[in-house]
């Protein structure tokens, strides 16, 4: 009777558990969205922001996001993809490979503040490309690297074996099989794993702060010329995106409505992840149909 | 096939031709010798492969150099005691004591993010314990799809919306039921608690789904309960999945820099409680780098501290691969 007992007592404990960390993501979701969405309007989306009076929006904030979210994509996925390939595909049982794979451990455990500041010291100071989109894009490129290498190996792991073999019998090189065939099997695994380590660039922000700086410079969206100053996709000038700017309104503090300014932008950055989680399911389970032919 | 095409119309062509060995030879002698299309491409593909990762390997080792050396700079330039630096109280590097040597003393951020990593994770692990233990065993297939989510989503809210919550929510809270001003070393552990819980979860979830089958099978057939096979077989044969769950936890939150800072309160003193506002190594560095000027012994006091991060994550990397030897023998 006793053993019964506990065993009651300890699923019901288990349960417990269970329902309050669903609460708990509850909770936090329904916080931010209950206080955010209310302020969320084409001109909060669209306006850009105020520091000293209230009504500002985060129309460049936004803009910044995206496209340094963009910048760092193209720079890091064909690093990752190479280096995915090499730790599926070409890795020999050496010293060489075991470094390897210790050193992507431990960048993917440092800091994101740590990783910033090492950006902040090479880019901006070293090689004086100061606050800029490209200097905030490289470092981010370095918080992103591990997790989409990581992500692409096992998704070309995780095709059989069986596919290389017929790969090489028909006469192809390995790298053709690898590009050719291995590749596009792999692809919705990768896909997925893009679009979940996007979302987790998007919220980043400690490796942002001195590498794509705190300022956001007044941009003209009418000039599109990358080498003008105030054009959006000049790569030289400063740039806060998002996370940054919640950070920076809340720990200055001369915003006036710099809460309602907050609840408004967390709510668009996690309505922003909640859209790249989703779509990560969704896209993934798309292209696996389409490329494999199954209902 | 082309090429092959080819050399055999040659070699055809050619074969009248008594004195024509040399003709005959040449082709096929230039195609054995050769590098054949295949063997170019795999060359660049092993180029291009090697090289990508060859600059992600560059980039880790240039980290370490880069913080290393300006982390080093305050003891070997500016004739700082490495003593004084991790046990001294005192810090405000602008000043320096009576024997002219600047006030570096870094125990209270080194307390700071110890006390809020280690409170985090005392809390964090039993609910994390328990909702991997409620997703591998009590759960149906659809409370298990349930979990997921919502660790995958807890994961997915980035730092400063933790942060931000922790502002308008924790520390209102805690002024209300703890007292005290609301930042503190008690509010960063709640943020980081919930920061760290999904981190350790699925991890625990993956150490728990690696026991075989069999185990289980064996000890419900001699008539356990369920709770009695979690505890005296499930968990015991995990255990160092799940130890390195936590030491990644831990990791995490020592490292989490925007959302601690945003509610403990950021006082560079010996925090005299949970409740007194403290601060860490990383909230130190977010404030501080901004406002000091590159090479002055206060911005090279802070790269030290960069570089304590640095080797914490290091240290916590050898223990994770130090426990995961142990568990395998």
């Amino acid at each position: 009777m006793k053993t019964k007992f506990q065993n009651n007592v300890a699923i019901a404990v288990i349960r417990v558990i269970a329902v309050l960390v669903v609460l708990i993501l509850a909770f936090l979701l329904g916080d931010i969205l209950i206080s955010g969405v209310p302020h969320i309007s084409w001109h909060f989306l669209t306006a850009p922001s105020q520091a000293f009076t209230s009504g500002g929006g985060i129309g460049v904030q936004l803009f910044n996001s995206i496209y340094l979210l963009l910048l760092t994509l193209i720079i890091s996925f064909p690093i990752s993809l190479g280096a995915g390939i090499f730790l599926s595909e070409y890795a020999p049982k050496n010293i060489f490979t075991a470094t390897v794979r210790m050193a992507i451990e431990v960048l993917s455990s440092l800091p994101s503040v740590v990783v910033g500041l090492f950006g902040f010291l090479l880019f901006v100071v070293q090689l004086d490309m100061g606050f800029s989109i490209l200097s905030g894009a490289i470092a981010l490129t370095f918080f992103n690297l591990p997790l989409l290498t990581r992500n692409i190996e096992e998704s070309l792991r995780a095709v059989p074996d069986l596919q290389r073999e017929a790969g090489l019998s028909l006469g192809l090189s390995k790298w053709r099989t690898v590009i050719k065939v291995i590749l596009p099997e792999a692809l919705p695994g990768i896909i997925t794993g893009v679009v979940l380590g996007a979302g987790r660039v998007f919220g980043e922000a400690a490796a942002l702060i001195y590498t794509a700086g705190q300022s956001a410079t007044n941009i003209d969206f009418g000039n599109w010329n990358p080498f003008n100053a105030t054009s959006p996709l000049n790569l030289m000038r400063p740039a806060e995106t998002l996370a940054v700017h919640i950070w920076k309104i809340n720990s200055e503090g001369v915003m006036p409505d710099a809460a309602a300014v907050s609840a408004g932008s967390s709510a668009v950055l996690i309505i922003a992840v909640l859209i790249f989680n989703f779509s990560a399911r969704v896209i993934g389970n798309q292209l696996y149909r389409k490329l494999t032919a199954t209902k | 096939m082309i090429n092959g095409g080819e050399l055999s119309e040659n070699s055809f062509s050619s074969l009248p031709n008594f004195g024509g060995e040399v003709i005959l030879m040449d082709p096929i002698k230039d195609k054995i010798q050769s590098t054949s299309r295949e063997t170019r491409q795999d060359i660049v593909g092993k180029v291009l492969s090697y090289s990508c990762i060859s600059l992600i390997v560059i980039v880790v080792l240039s980290i370490f150099v880069f913080v290393a050396t300006k982390g080093l700079a305050t003891f070997v330039v500016n004739k700082a005691s490495i003593w004084d630096f991790l046990f001294g109280t005192n810090w405000n590097p602008s000043a320096t004591d009576k024997a002219g040597n600047p006030l570096l003393g870094a125990l209270p951020m080194i307390t700071g993010s110890f006390g809020v990593t280690i409170i985090a994770v005392i809390f964090a692990a039993p609910f994390a314990i328990g909702t991997a233990l409620y997703m591998t065993e009590v759960a149906s297939r659809r409370g298990e799809k349930l979990l997921q989510s919502v660790i995958e989503l807890l994961v997915g809210i980035p730092s400063v919306v933790y942060g931000f919550i922790g502002l308008s929510v924790v520390v209102p809270f805690v002024r209300t039921h703890f007292g005290g001003s609301g930042y503190g070393i008690l509010s960063g552990a709640f943020v980081l608690f919930v920061m760290v819980l999904p981190t350790v979860t699925s991890m625990t979830v993956d150490s728990l789904r690696a026991v075989p089958k069999y185990y289980k099978e064996a000890s419900l057939a001699l008539g356990a309960t369920k709770w009695q096979t979690i505890y005296k077989v499930l968990l015991r044969s995990s255990t160092s999945g799940i130890l390195t769950a936590i030491i990644f936890g831990m990791a995490r939150a020592f490292g989490e820099a925007l959302a601690v800072q945003m509610v403990i309160g950021n006082a560079a003193v010996m925090p005299k409680g949970l409740l007194a506002p403290a601060s860490t190594l990383t909230s130190v560095l977010t404030m501080g780098i901004g406002n000091t000027v590159m090479g002055t012994v206060g911005n090279n006091a802070l790269w030290s501290l960069a570089l304590m991060l640095l080797l914490m994550s290091l240290i916590f990397n050898i223990i994770v691969r130090f426990i995961g030897r142990k568990g395998r023998m």
